[in-house]
C-alpha cells in the first residue's frame, strides 16, 4: 500500500462528503414538489409528459397502488426489452449487423436491466445493436434508477407522514427523478467523459491495419451517453464486455475517479435528503457515518490484499501487487477502490476483473453485496435497505431495555418488524439455496472457469450479485440455459421481494400517529446507535454468509499462502 | 391493474423516445461538434491511413517495437472481444501462462536487467490496455535499442518523454502509451 493510493480514497471520500449536502438539499426540493433552478426549463417538459401519459400530479397513492404501479411499469419495461433484443437484427442503428439474442439470454438480460442489476451474460460489442444499447439498456438505466429512488422517497414519506394511507405518486416521482436529478448530471458529465476520450458516435466498426500489419477492428457507439447513466444510476452494465476496464468506457485515471464519484453521489445525497425530509439532518448524518465506516473498512482490506499480491506468482520470480485483470492506468489502488465502491452500491460496473483478484481482495466485493449493499447503496435501494436495518436495530435495542421501540416518533410494532425481517431474509435464502443447487448439479458446474474453492466462489458470487442486483461478476463463469434462467429468477426476487415489503413497511408506518420523544426514547443519532447499527448489519451478514464464504474465498486464501493450485 | 398497465405503457413510450432516442442522439451531436476527435474514437493517422486508436492497445511482436501486456481479448488486442483471463489466484492455468510469459520475455530480452515488471507478465482487464508502466518500457529498452542499432541512452530519453504522470499528482499510475511511443520511435529514424 502507498500513501498515494490512500490519498485517492481519501480525496474521493472528501468530494463525496462535499456534495452530499447540496445534492441532498436539491433532491429534497425535487421530491417535495418545490421549484428548483431548473424548473423554468424542465417543468414544461414535465407537464407535457403528465398530459400525454394521463398522469394526475395530485393523485396520491396508497402503498399498495404505489407498488402495483411500480410492478406494472417494470413488467412493461421487461417485455419491451425482451422484444427489442429478440428483433434487433431487423431494427435500425445496427451497423455491426448483430443478430437477435437467444430467448433464454434475452430473458436474462431483460430481467437484469429491469431490476437495475445489469448482470451481463453477453458481450455488448458482439451481441448488442446500438439501438438495443441506447433505447433498451440505457433507457432502463434511467428508469430503473428512478424507480429505486422513487421507492426510497416513498419509504421516507411513510416515516414522516402520520395517520394517512398515502405515500405519493409513483409516476410523478420517477418523472421528476429522471428529469431533474438524472438528466442534468448525465448531459454535463457525459460531455466531460467525451472530452476525456470516450467515444460517442454511430459509426460501424472501423477496420484498421496497424503499423506492424495486424488487422484491428475499432468499435464505436453512443458510449459516453450510456456510461454516465450506468454509473450515476448504479446500474453497471457495460457497453462492452470489459466494462469500465475497457479504455473505451474509462479512458483515463480522471474518468475513473469521476465514474466512482457518480456511483456514490446519489446514494450519499439521499442520506442528507432523508435527514432533511424527516426534519432532523442528524438522522441522515448518523446513517452517512455508518456507511463511511463500512466503506473504509472494505477498501482497507481490498487494497491491502491486492497490494500484497499473489505469492504463487511471486514464486515465479516477479515482484509487485496483483496486476492480473487490472489496467495500467488505474493500478492496484484505483482498481481496489473501484471494486469497493461498485459493490458498496448496487452498481456492479468493474474496472478490473474481480475473478482475478486475490482471495481476500475478492472477498470484499462479495461481502459488500452480502451485507445488502447499504454503503451508500444502490440509488434508492441503498436507503430503503438501510432503513430496514435501522428498524431492526431499533427493535433489538428496544428488546434489550424492555421498551416498545420507536423510530422518528413512530412505534415499531409486530407488523413493521415482520416486513423488515421479510426484506432481510430474502437475500440469504435466494442467494445461498440456488448457489448450493448449482454447486452440485452438472449444469451448474459446466461453465466454471476455475477449479477448487475459486470455482465455488464463482458460483457464490453469481448468485450473490444477481440477488443483490449488483451485476458485477467473477466473470469466468459462463452462461448456459441453467444460469440464464436461474439468475434471472434470482434478480427478479432480489429486486421486488425487497422493494414490496419496504413499501408495505412504509404504508404501515404512514398510518401511525406520532408519539412525542421522551427521556426514555433511544436516540437514533448517537454514536451508540451507529455502533449498534453496524453491529446488526455485520452480525446478520456474518452469521448468514460466513459458512459459505469459508468454503470459497477464505479457504482459497489459506491454500494460496501454501502455494496450492487447481 | 389494467389502468396501471395503460399508464405504464404510455410512460414507457414517452420515456423511451426521450431518454432512449433524443438524449443519446443530441449528446452525439453536441459531442461531435465540441470534441470530434474523441467522439470518433481518438483515431491516429499516419500518411493518410488510420493505424489505430490512441486509447486502444495493439499487438506488437517485432523486437524493434515496444510491446504491450499479454492480452486475453480474442486472439490478442481484439476490441470486439474485450475481457481478461478471469483466472483466479490459485488457477493452474494462471500460473502456467504467467510462467511461459516470463520465460518468453526473458528469452527475447536477454539484455534486460532483472526480472520483467509485474504488469508485463499479467493480462489486463480489458485485453486492450493501451499502456505499460514506465518500468516496463525502460525494461524493454535494451532489446529495442539492439534491434534498431540505437543507443540505450537515446531510447531512455524517448521513453522519459512519453511517461504520463499521475493526474493532479495522485490519480492513477504513471504509464506509457505503447502506440504513441512506437510512432515516436519510427519518427526518430526518419530525419
Amino acid at each position: 500500500m502507498t500513501a498515494l493510493g490512500w490519498l485517492q480514497a481519501i480525496a474521493f471520500f472528501l468530494i463525496i462528503l462535499a456534495i452530499t449536502k447540496p445534492l441532498g438539499t436539491y433532491m429534497a426540493r425535487v421530491f417535495e414538489g418545490e421549484r428548483t433552478w431548473l424548473s423554468p426549463l424542465l417543468s414544461p417538459v414535465e407537464r407535457f409528459i403528465y398530459r400525454v401519459c394521463g398522469v394526475r400530479e395530485d393523485d396520491e397513492m396508497t402503498w399498495y397502488v404505489y407498488a402495483l404501479s411500480m410492478l406494472a411499469f417494470s413488467l412493461i419495461g421487461l417485455v419491451y426489452l425482451y422484444l427489442l433484443l429478440r428483433t434487433q437484427k431487423w431494427l435500425p442503428f445496427n451497423p455491426a449487423h448483430v443478430d437477435d439474442m437467444a430467448p433464454d439470454l434475452a430473458w436474462n438480460t431483460a430481467v437484469s436491466f429491469t431490476t437495475n442489476t445489469n448482470w451481463q451474460f453477453y458481450s455488448g460489442e458482439s451481441a448488442m445493436s446500438y439501438l438495443s444499447q441506447m433505447a433498451g439498456l440505457a433507457w432502463h438505466n434511467f428508469v430503473s434508477a428512478a424507480v429505486g429512488i422513487a421507492i426510497a422517497v416513498a419509504v421516507v414519506r411513510g416515516l414522516i407522514r402520520t395517520s394517512t394511507k398515502t405515500l405519493g405518486n409513483f409516476w410523478v416521482d420517477i418523472t421528476r427523478c429522471s428529469l431533474y436529478v438524472l438528466l442534468p448530471v448525465c448531459i454535463v458529465v457525459g460531455l466531460f467523459l467525451v472530452w476525456q476520450g470516450m467515444p460517442q458516435n454511430f459509426h460501424a466498426y472501423q477496420s484498421v491495419t496497424s503499423i506492424q500489419g495486424f488487422a484491428q477492428s475499432i468499435t464505436g457507439g453512443p458510449m459516453a451517453s450510456q456510461e454516465v447513466i450506468k454509473e450515476l444510476g448504479t446500474n453497471g452494465g457495460g457497453f462492452v464486455n470489459a466494462n469500465s476496464a475497457s479504455p473505451n468506457e474509462n479512458p483515463t485515471p480522471l474518468t475513473n475517479f469521476v465514474e466512482m464519484l457518480l456511483i456514490f453521489a446519489i446514494g450519499a445525497g439521499l442520506t442528507y435528503m432523508y435527514g432533511k425530509m424527516v426534519k432532523d439532518t442528524r438522522q441522515g448524518w448518523a446513517i452517512f457515518i455508518t456507511m463511511t465506516l463500512l466503506f473504509f473498512a472494505g477498501f482497507a482490506i481490498a487494497y491491502w490484499a491486492e497490494a500484497a499480491g499473489n505469492p504463487i506468482v511471486h514464486h515465479l520470480g516477479v515482484a509487485g501487487g496483483n496486476m492480473e485483470g487490472k489496467e495500467c492506468r488505474f493500478g492496484v489502488a484505483g482498481s481496489a477502490l473501484f471494486a469497493t465502491v461498485t459493490t458498496d452500491t448496487s452498481c456492479g460496473a468493474v474496472n478490473a476483473m474481480h475473478d482475478s483478484f486475490t482471495a481476500l481482495g475478492g472477498l470484499v466485493p462479495l461481502l459488500n453485496m452480502q451485507l445488502g449493499e447499504i454503503v451508500f447503496g444502490g440509488v434508492g435501494s441503498g436507503l430503503y435497505g438501510i432503513i430496514v436495518f435501522v428498524v431492526l436495530t431499533v427493535f433489538i435495542a428496544g428488546l434489550m431495555v424492555g421498551r416498545t421501540p420507536e423510530y422518528l416518533g413512530k412505534k415499531i410494532e409486530r407488523r413493521e418488524v415482520q416486513f423488515a425481517i421479510l426484506a432481510v431474509l430474502v437475500t440469504p435464502v435466494l442467494c445461498l439455496v440456488p448457489a448450493a443447487i448449482a454447486a452440485v448439479v452438472p449444469a451448474g458446474l459446466a461453465t466454471l472457469n476455475n477449479g477448487g474453492p475459486h470455482g465455488f466462489s464463482e458460483i457464490l458470487y453469481a448468485f450473490t450479485s444477481t440477488n443483490a442486483n449488483n451485476g458485477s461478476a467473477f466473470a469466468g463463469l459462463g452462461p448456459n440455459v441453467f444460469y440464464n434462467l436461474l439468475t434471472g429468477v434470482n434478480m427478479m426476487f432480489g429486486r421486488f421481494a425487497v422493494a414490496v415489503p419496504a413499501l408495505a413497511l412504509a404504508g404501515a408506518l404512514a398510518g401511525k400517529t406520532a408519539v412525542p420523544e421522551s427521556s426514555g426514547t433511544f436516540s437514533t443519532r448517537s454514536p451508540i446507535f451507529v455502533a449498534l447499527l453496524i453491529g446488526v448489519i455485520v452480525i446478520v451478514g456474518a452469521l448468514t454468509f460466513l459458512p459459505a464464504d469459508s468454503l470459497g474465498p477464505i479457504v482459497e486464501h489459506l491454500l494460496m499462502l501454501q502455494g496450492k493450485t487447481f | 391493474m389494467i389502468r396501471h398497465l395503460g399508464t405504464a405503457l404510455r410512460v414507457t413510450v414517452v420515456s423511451v423516445i426521450f431518454f432512449g432516442l433524443i438524449y443519446p442522439l443530441a449528446m452525439t451531436g453536441v459531442a461531435e461538434a465540441l470534441f470530434p476527435r474523441q467522439a470518433n474514437g481518438s483515431l491516429i493517422t499516419v500518411k493518410g491511413k488510420v493505424v489505430g486508436s490512441a486509447i486502444i492497445g495493439q499487438l506488437w511482436t517485432k523486437p524493434q517495437y515496444f510491446h504491450g501486456r499479454p492480452s486475453a481479448a480474442g486472439k490478442g488486442y481484439d476490441p470486439t472481444a474485450t475481457g481478461g483471463t478471469n483466472f483466479g489466484p490459485t488457477s493452474k492455468k494462471l500460473i502456467a501462462s504467467t510462467k511461459s510469459t516470463i520465460d518468453a520475455l526473458e528469452r527475447q530480452n536477454s539484455r534486460a536487467s532483472g526480472p520483467p515488471p509485474m504488469d508485463l507478465v499479467t493480462s489486463s482487464g480489458s485485453g486492450i490496455d493501451p499502456d505499460i508502466s514506465p518500468e516496463s518500457a525502460y525494461w524493454e529498452v535494451p532489446r529495442v535499442a539492439n534491434a534498431r542499432g540505437m543507443s540505450v541512452a537515446a531510447l531512455n530519453a524517448l521513453v522519459a518523454k512519453h511517461v504520463q504522470g499521475r493526474i493532479f499528482g495522485f490519480l492513477g499510475e504513471p504509464r506509457v502509451n505503447v502506440l504513441e511511443l512506437n510512432l515516436a520511435l519510427d519518427n526518430l529514424k526518419a530525419p
